[in-house]
């Protein structure tokens, strides 16, 4: 029996009067990896931002229907974003860390959660970054700015940052449409590992990524949730004709 | 005909490179011959004497200092807090097009006008007298458009992506601002700051009226207090007294001062923008 930790009901979100997203029935298992693909403005980054309301941010965002976190609507039930952003945790497209220290980046969270002691900081800045993989690489220079890191280490640093703060759920945004092949890989053996404590979303446009590192896939096209089933499934034997066409390369 | 064309538009081009460079020169180097004869450690840190036919400049050079970390005390919270509001609070587009045409003209008033204003409202108004505090709030309403110009685009060159990676992590705005925007913004700010500053030290109009004085034996005890200034001490040297063939080197010792200060100040403006620039590194 499939645990499901959010789930959307008849969602409906536009930009001023366009549409983004149509009708959005979509229920993500707990503690799995959930890909999101689909071509360009097919509204993927824009329904994941929906499950931390990062969309709160662009002015003329409207939605309607229902999403659910642990069967509590985060628009309705979750007053403060702020306890929703703890527990929906996100990672970049464009791999962000702050012009800050390696250990700032990772104590940045804590801190604006209110953690005051500086030894507990110390301790879970420590075990996020062990937790990425990152620890032999900086433990030497913790002090040192974050850009001085290469790419791939950069984005695992956000990703430490993302899971300082203990989320439930993390969002990943084609976290490795910007790294290398081999970064590339080690942030997808993350992922694999990652899903043992976190549930997570990530979204996509790499047919090949979604296959090697989700359990389950959704497929979207034009704001519309064309299929959404075992990843296996999906690329065997695709039950809608739009999903066949795209995964065998005819459009995308 | 066409290549001919290209050689006048090249000799106009060069005519005026070197025009500008001449009477940056020629400033420099007339100013200094002529200051340099009265130029000497005395003449930095004695006060005047004799009914300013000699001694040196000590408390003009003080009360330049004083009025300038007033006005930045004054004008940097404010600019800066504007500079916040107009790019991330303001929401109505006609009320912050309108604030910004009212920052532009705040820039193009001339600089005497701000003097008759200072004189009016924190003189006479309020009461504050000639003294610090009215020059350094006439100066910092001086070299408000500077600073939120500058401000402005410190804090609109703040990539989105750092924005949102501190509200992901459930900042709010306010702490997304203080922690993030403002910190990666502030070498501009600085920098546009400290030019303003230099503007605002090499003034002689908005302090004529509401801070200075011509002579001052003691130094200023309180911000109630009016000093002497550079700007004005040359202007008052050369407008006042008889004895000029005293007081008129003494006016070019002056200027070379206040030039070098101001040269100064600028030079650690852009010094720090070089460090910002190579600090940047997203």
């Amino acid at each position: 029996m499939v645990n499901h930790k959010i789930i959307t009901k008849n969602l409906d979100l536009w930009y001023g009067d366009s549409p983004c997203l149509k009708n959005i029935n979509i229920s993500i298992p707990e503690n799995a990896v959930t890909a999101i693909m689909g071509p360009s403005g097919c509204g993927k980054s824009t329904l994941l931002r929906v499950f931390n309301r990062l969309n709160d941010l662009i002015d003329g965002t409207r939605i309607t229907g229902k999403v659910l976190l642990d069967e509590q609507d985060i628009y309705k039930d979750i007053k403060d974003i702020f306890h929703l952003r703890k527990k929906v945790g996100m990672v970049f497209q464009k791999v962000n860390p702050f012009p800050k220290t390696i250990f700032e980046n990772v104590a940045y969270g804590l801190k604006i959660h209110g953690w005051k002691d500086k030894t507990k900081i110390e301790k879970k800045v420590h075990d996020s970054i062990i937790d990425v993989g990152l620890w032999d690489e900086v433990k030497d220079c913790l002090h040192k700015n974050a850009f001085s890191l290469s790419g791939g280490q950069q984005q695992r640093l956000c990703i430490a940052r993302a899971i300082a703060i203990e989320p439930e759920v993390v969002l990943f945004d084609e976290p490795c449409s910007a790294l290398d092949p081999i970064s590339t890989a080690k942030i997808e053996q993350l992922i694999e590992e990652l899903k043992q404590k976190y549930t997570i979303i990530i979204v996509t446009h790499n047919l090949q990524q979604a296959a090697r590192v989700s359990d389950y896939t959704a497929f979207m096209l034009l704001g519309d949730l064309i299929e959404f089933s075992e990843t296996n499934q999906m690329f065997t034997t695709p039950k809608d004709k739009r999903t066949e066409n795209y995964l065998t390369g005819k459009f995308g | 005909m066409r290549k001919q064309k290209e050689l006048i538009g090249l000799l106009a081009l060069r005519i005026s490179i070197l025009f500008v460079v001449i009477s940056f020169l020629a400033i420099l180097i007339f100013i200094s011959i002529k200051g340099f004869k009265v130029l000497n450690i005395g003449f930095l840190l004695e006060v005047p004497k004799d009914g300013m036919t000699k001694g040196g400049i000590f408390p003009a050079i003080i009360g330049t200092l004083y009025l300038s970390i007033g006005t930045i005390i004054f004008a940097l919270p404010l600019g800066v807090l504007s500079a916040i509001y107009l790019i991330e609070y303001a929401k109505h587009k006609g009320l912050i097009k309108t604030i910004r045409i009212g920052v532009d003209a705040l820039a193009g008033v001339p600089s005497v006008v701000f003097g008759l204003f200072g004189l009016a409202v924190f003189v006479k108004l309020f009461n504050f007298g000639v003294s610090i505090l009215s020059g350094a709030l006439t100066l910092g309403i001086m070299i408000l458009p500077v600073i939120i110009k500058a401000s402005e685009e410190a804090i609109l060159a703040v990539p989105q992506e750092f924005k949102e990676a501190s509200f992901a992590v459930g900042a709010t705005k306010w702490q997304t601002i203080t922690k993030i925007v403002l910190p990666t913004a502030l070498p501009g700010i600085i920098t546009g700051t400290i030019l303003g500053i230099g503007r605002a030290a090499g003034e002689t109009a908005p302090i004529l009226f509401t801070a200075v004085t011509f002579y001052q034996r003691l130094l200023p005890h309180s911000i109630f207090d009016e000093v002497m200034a550079l700007p004005y001490h040359i202007y008052a040297l050369m407008t006042e007294g008889t004895a000029s063939e005293y007081q008129v080197p003494i006016a070019y010792g002056t200027a070379v001062v206040l030039l070098g200060l101001v040269m100064s100040i600028n030079f650690i403006a852009i010094l720090i923008r070089i460090r910002g620039r190579r600090a940047k590194k997203w």
